[in-house]
C-alpha cells in the first residue's frame, strides 16, 4: 500500500448526501479479475450520458477540476454494498482523499486497506469547504500526520482519526504480514477452541 | 465501563473470538468465511503475489451467484454469454481448485445465493463469526452468529490469517413487540426499522433485534429482518437463537451430528444479552401499528405505508432534505402527494437474498394463485438456491407461478443488482422484493420500489403497487 502523508491538490465539490457505492462504480465494472483501471466506471451515470457522452456540468468533467485528487461530499458517503471497486476507482482516478460529514462503515474501512484517506469534518465545515471550492480556487491541503485540512482561503480545519489506523496509512503498512506476526497466537486460539467447540471442526 | 454490568449477545461473541490485540485493533477469528465470484478474484491474486497460502480451506465455502444467468445454467460456465462473467467465474474455478476449498458450481442443486446456501447447509450456526465480501452478510446474524461484510482486501487478509482486524462497535437494541396486522411481515419489519433510524442511523452499531415480534418470526422471517441491518447503516445485525433456531439447523447437512449435536447446543444455549447488559442506544417498534410498507424514493429509508403517498419536498425543514427528495421523485418519475398505489409497474422481482427463500415464494404464491399477472407486466420468479427450488417445484409453487404469468428461473443474485442479463431498462418500474432501491441499481434509469415478496405478488397482479390486504385469501 502506498503510505498516505500530505496532499495538496484541487478539491472536487459534490454536494450530495448518501452517495451509495453503486453510484461510485455501477455493476457492470465489478466483472474485473484486476485491481486497476476502475476509473473508467467512476460515477458512471453521473459523469456519462445516456449515450455514453460526458455530461459536461458533472464536476468531475468541469476542466476548472481537472485533476482532482480530493473530493468534498454529503453525508453517509459510500453506504450500500462492500465492493472495494469503489476506493479502487476513486484511486485509479486519482482522488486519494474524500472529506465528509461521514461516512458509510464498510467503505470507510475500505479506504484504510488502500491508501485512500476518508476525513470526517463537522457538517458546517464540510459546508464551508465545499462553498469555496464551488468558488475561482479549489486547491486544498491535506496533512495527515498533523490531522488538518487546509481550504483555499487558508482556513485550517483539523479532524480526528484511529491512531492505528492512522500510523499504517503513514507508513504504508500491510495488515497481513501484521497479522501474520501474531500467527503464533492464532495457532494457540485454534488448538483451544478445537477442545472448547469440537463441533466446528469438519472431518 | 461498569464492571458488573452483564454481556450483550455481541459482547459474548466478541470475547470468545478474541485471539490478540495489535495496536488498538482486535484480531478476531472467524469461523466460517463465504466467498463468491465477484469480491474474490484481486484477493487470490494478493495472495500469489505475495506466496501466501489459505490458512483455512476447510473454513471456506465458495459459491457462484451474483453475476450467474438464472437460465442455462446446466450447460456450465463455457456457455455463460458474457465474456467478462466468465472469465470471473472460471477464475474462481481455479482458485477454489488450487486451494482445496469446498465449491458448489453453477448448476449444482446447493448452489445459489451465498446468504441463502449458507444457512440452508447448516454451515451457518449460532456464536459463529462469518465474513464474506457482500454487505449482506448481516443476514447470517438470524443465527446468533457475528456476520458482516467485508472488503476485498480484508477477504485477502480472511483467507491469510483465518482472522479479521477490527474495532468493536457500539450495541443497539431494536425491540420490536405486539402481533402484526395479516399481511404484514418481517420484510415490513424491516423497512419500519430503516424508516425510523434512516440510511445511517446504525451506522457505528451492531444491531440486536428482541421482542415478542421477533421470536415469532421464522428463521426465513430473521434472515429477512438481518439481511436488511446494513440499509440502516449497522454492518451486523442478530437475533439471539431458540427452538426455532434449533429446529432449523436439526439434520442440516453440515448441522452437527449425534453426540456433537448435544455438546452444540448446550453451548448456542448460552448465547443471549445478559438481562443487566447495558445497550448504548434502544430503539422500540410496535408490530401492530405496522402497515404493509413500500419504498417510494431512492435510498431504503424513503419507506411509506402502502395507504401512502410520495411526499412533498416541502414537507422537509433541510434544504439538503427538499433538495434530495426533489431529486428522488424525478428520478423515480413520481409527483409530490401521488398516492403510491396508483404507480403502474412494469416488472415484478420475487428473489435475491431478502426474500428468495421457500417461505417467501410460498407467501407470494398463495397470493398469486388462480389469479393472472396483469397484462404487460414482465414478473419473475428467481429461487434463492437449486435446493429452494427443487422444493418449491415438488410443492408446486412453480406451476401457481406459471399459470398466473410469472416467469420462473434458475438460482442466483440476479436482477437484484443486475449484474447478469436480468435488469431494468431505462425508465422501468420494479416492484422488487430485494434491498437496495439506489439510482441505477436494477439497471440504468430503472425505478425499485422495495416490498415484501406478498405485495410484490400484489402488484403483479394489479399492475401498480397495490395494498396485498385486498388480496389476502
Amino acid at each position: 500500500m502506498k503510505p498516505f502523508t500530505r496532499l495538496d491538490a484541487r478539491a472536487a465539490p459534490l454536494p450530495l448526501a448518501n452517495i451509495d457505492t453503486d453510484q461510485i462504480i455501477p455493476k457492470q465494472f465489478l466483472k474485473t479479475v484486476e485491481r486497476e483501471g476502475l476509473s473508467r466506471g467512476l460515477f458512471y451515470d453521473l459523469r456519462f450520458d445516456d449515450a455514453g457522452k460526458p455530461r459536461p456540468d458533472f464536476v468531475l468533467n468541469r476542466p476548472e477540476y481537472a485533476g482532482a485528487g480530493v473530493l468534498v461530499t454529503g453525508d453517509n458517503f459510500g453506504c450500500g454494498s462492500s465492493r472495494e471497486h469503489a476506493p479502487w476507482a476513486l484511486m485509479d482516478f486519482g482522488v486519494t482523499c474524500v472529506i465528509a460529514s461521514s461516512f458509510a462503515d464498510i467503505f470507510y474501512n475500505n479506504c484504510f486497506q488502500n491508501g485512500l484517506l476518508p476525513v470526517v469534518l463537522k457538517p458546517d465545515e464540510v459546508q464551508d469547504l465545499m462553498g469555496e471550492c464551488q468558488g475561482g480556487n479549489h486547491m486544498v491541503s491535506v496533512d495527515l500526520a498533523a490531522q488538518t485540512v487546509t481550504s483555499p482561503s487558508g482556513k485550517v480545519f483539523t479532524f480526528d482519526i484511529d491512531a492505528s489506523r492512522k500510523a499504517k496509512m503513514l507508513n504504508g503498512l500491510d495488515a497481513i504480514g501484521e497479522t501474520l506476526s501474531a500467527a503464533a497466537d492464532i495457532d494457540a486460539w485454534e488448538s483451544r477452541r478445537t477442545l472448547t467447540h469440537p463441533w466446528l471442526e469438519r472431518a | 465501563m461498569r464492571a458488573m454490568a452483564g454481556k450483550t449477545l455481541y459482547d459474548k461473541i466478541w470475547d470468545a473470538h478474541l485471539v490478540a490485540e495489535q495496536d488498538g485493533e482486535a484480531i478476531l477469528y472467524i469461523d466460517l468465511h463465504l466467498i463468491h465470484e465477484v469480491t474474490t478474484p484481486q484477493a487470490f491474486a494478493g495472495l500469489r503475489a505475495n506466496g501466501r497460502k489459505v490458512r483455512r480451506p476447510d473454513r471456506t465455502l465458495a459459491v457462484a451467484d451474483h453475476n450467474i444467468p438464472t437460465e442455462g445454467q446446466g450447460l456450465g460456465v463455457a456457455a455463460v454469454a458474457d465474456e467478462e462473467a466468465r472469465l470471473q467465474l472460471a477464475t474462481l474455478e481455479r482458485n477454489v481448485a488450487d486451494n482445496g476449498i469446498e465449491f458448489f458450481p453453477m448448476g449444482d442443486v446447493r448452489n445459489g445465493i451465498v446468504h441463502v446456501v449458507g444457512p440452508e447447509q447448516g454451515r451457518t450456526q449460532p456464536g459463529m463469526t462469518i465474513v464474506c465480501g457482500d454487505s449482506h452478510t448481516s443476514t447470517h446474524g438470524a443465527f446468533g452468529a457475528l456476520a458482516h461484510g467485508i472488503g476485498t482486501s480484508e477477504v485477502e487478509h480472511v483467507l491469510a490469517t483465518q482472522t479479521l482486524r477490527q474495532k468493536k462497535a457500539k450495541n443497539l437494541r431494536v425491540m420490536i413487540e405486539g402481533t402484526p396486522a395479516p399481511g404484514v411481515g418481517a420484510k415490513d419489519f424491516a423497512l419500519a426499522v430503516i424508516g425510523e433510524i434512516g440510511t445511517a442511523g446504525g451506522t457505528g452499531y451492531v444491531i440486536e433485534y428482541a421482542g415478542d415480534a421477533v421470536r415469532a418470526l421464522s428463521m426465513e422471517g430473521r434472515m429477512t429482518l438481518c439481511n436488511l441491518t446494513i440499509e440502516g447503516g449497522a454492518r451486523a445485525g442478530l437475533v439471539a437463537p431458540d427452538e426455532t433456531t434449533f429446529d432449523y439447523l436439526r439434520g442440516r447437512p453440515s448441522a452437527p451430528k449425534g453426540g456433537a449435536w448435544d455438546i452444540a447446543l448446550a453451548s448456542w444455549k448460552t448465547l443471549f444479552s445478559d438481562p443487566d447488559a447495558v445497550f448504548d442506544r434502544e430503539v422500540r417498534i410496535d408490530a401492530s401499528a405496522i402497515a404493509p410498507l413500500v419504498t417510494w424514493g431512492t435510498s431504503p429509508e424513503d419507506v411509506v405505508p402502502v395507504t401512502g403517498a410520495a411526499p412533498s419536498p416541502d414537507a422537509f425543514a433541510s434544504p439538503d432534505k427538499r433538495a434530495s427528495v426533489a431529486r428522488a421523485l424525478e428520478y423515480m418519475g413520481l409527483e409530490a402527494g401521488q398516492p403510491i398505489t396508483s404507480a403502474k409497474v412494469d416488472v415484478v422481482f420475487i428473489g435475491s437474498c431478502t426474500n428468495s427463500r421457500i417461505e417467501d415464494l410460498r407467501v407470494a404464491a398463495d397470493i398469486v394463485r388462480g389469479r393472472q399477472v396483469a397484462p404487460g407486466v414482465r414478473a419473475m420468479v428467481v429461487p434463492g438456491s437449486g435446493l429452494v427450488k427443487a422444493q418449491a417445484e415438488e410443492e408446486g409453487l412453480d406451476e401457481i407461478f406459471r399459470a398466473a404469468g410469472f416467469d420462473w428461473r434458475e438460482p442466483g443474485c440476479s436482477m437484484c443488482l443486475g449484474m447478469n442479463p436480468d435488469r431494468l431498462a431505462p425508465g422501468e418500474r420494479c416492484a422488487s422484493t430485494s434491498n437496495r432501491n439506489f439510482e441505477g441499481r436494477q439497471g440504468r434509469g430503472g425505478r425499485t420500489h422495495l416490498m415484501s415478496p406478498a405485495m410484490a405478488a400484489a402488484a403483479a397482479l394489479a399492475g401498480r403497487i397495490a395494498d396485498v390486504r385486498d388480496y389476502l385469501r
